[in-house]
């Protein structure tokens, strides 16, 4: 018994092999992920570059994992061309689904207190 | 003088401290000098410099990385040539500064020039995924992975291999940097007991080409406790017979893959065991 127990101790490096083997499985899978992400940005740049002039680094993308849902965090920068008495809200929470919010924010030096606008989708 | 187009630059890289990154950069780069190449080893770990002091030449530095790409000293300022082999020189990391000093047009400058004058300019990378590391492999041809064979180790190794794929300049155009795997510190009676991952473990793992095997060895520290590669200080140690095949791969020699072992007695044997 003890001579058993003397060899099954000695044999971790396959316990190591495993763990690795799934635990990578995983983070490469996460990590191809990232790639989307760049993608996604780049395509959410597309669309609001066609009504809005954008800035390449004036947005940012997040993605936060959850247990029951995961969300995407849309940030994007529009710049105020005439600041007082530009159109746009300063900020608009757009909720998109239940998952998706795409978040845009316009600094506006002479009116910091500009009223939030809420548009649904 | 070497041949700008012949010229390779190689990233010792790993993601993991402490696994032998500085140790393999002296060895290879020694031993790849001794052969008559014209090899250049630049620190990239800044504010941490450690490879003058593994090459023996901390007393010796004068300029360094920083001061060359920022354009306070010239390159030839800030080079050290080695004292036991003449075709060997470093560019020493800076102590003092941050590595936000060094910027990404002023490193592929410096790069570019010393691939006028050496064969090899071999990148020591820093520890970590941070920028110090992005930009010590942003050059490269060629990267070493330097692996040990412990989980944490390859599971970093593996992080390191997917940055090489993305985040070079050679992933940026859409081709590919040669990537071999280094396993260091092995341990081949552990390894046979099942006590540690096997080379065949960490090659099925990391599925990248294996360049060499360098056993566990005490000539190791007795080397860095002198300054001097091991490939220098001990050449017929089994450490250092592994690195001189390694080189010999990296020069595109097909030699057949061995674990070196220091040959003991009958006495040195049942005490290195119980020893380990």
């Amino acid at each position: 018994m003890k001579l058993i127990n003397f060899f099954r101790r000695q044999s971790t490096a396959p316990v190591a092999r495993e763990r690795l083997q799934i635990l990578l499985a995983h983070e490469r899978a996460v990590s191809g992920k990232s790639d989307l992400i760049a993608i996604l940005q780049e395509e959410i740049m597309a669309v609001i570059a066609k009504h809005f002039p954008v800035d390449q680094e004036g947005i940012k993308i997040k993605m936060e994992r959850g247990e029951v849902v995961s969300t995407l965090e849309v940030e994007v920068e529009i710049p105020t061309p005439m600041c007082p008495s530009f159109p746009l809200p300063a900020k608009a929470v757009v909720p998109v689904k239940h998952v998706l919010s795409e978040e845009s924010e316009t600094a506006c030096a002479d009116e910091p207190d500009t009223e939030m606008a809420r548009t649904g989708t | 003088m070497g041949d700008s187009n012949m010229a390779k630059v190689l990233v010792v890289t790993s993601g993991k401290g402490g696994v032998g990154k500085t140790t393999s950069t002296a060895a290879l780069g020694a031993a790849l000098a001794s052969a008559g190449k014209n090899v250049v080893l630049i620190d990239f770990d800044v504010g941490l410099r450690n490879l003058d002091l593994v090459m023996g030449a901390e007393r010796r530095v004068v300029y360094d990385l920083i001061n060359v790409v920022q354009g306070d000293a010239k390159l030839a300022q800030a080079l050290i040539r080695d004292k036991r082999v003449p075709t060997l020189s470093l560019l020493p990391a800076s102590q003092t500064r941050d590595k936000d000093a060094l910027s990404d047009e002023g490193v592929s400058r410096v790069i570019a020039e010393l691939k006028e004058k050496f064969d090899w300019v071999i990148c020591d990378s820093p520890a970590g995924i941070e920028r110090g590391a992005t930009l010590a492999m942003r050059h490269a041809d060629v990267a070493i992975v330097v692996t040990n064979p412990e989980v944490s180790s390859v599971r970093d190794s593996d992080r390191i291999i997917g940055l090489l794929d993305s985040k070079t300049e050679r992933a940026e155009k859409g081709e590919r940097v040669e990537k071999h795997l280094l396993l260091t510190r092995f341990d081949a009676v552990r390894a046979g007991r099942g006590e540690m991952l096997n080379v065949e473990d960490v090659l099925e793992i990391l599925s990248i080409p294996l360049l060499g095997i360098i056993p566990e060895s005490s000539e190791v520290l007795r080397a860095s406790n002198l300054g001097s590669p091991i490939t220098l200080n001990n050449p017929a140690s089994a450490a250092a017979r592994a690195y001189f095949d390694a080189a010999k791969r990296l020069n595109g020699e097909a030699l057949d893959m061995t674990i070196p072992s220091d040959r003991k007695g009958l006495f040195g044997k049942l005490f290195g065991r119980r020893a380990a």
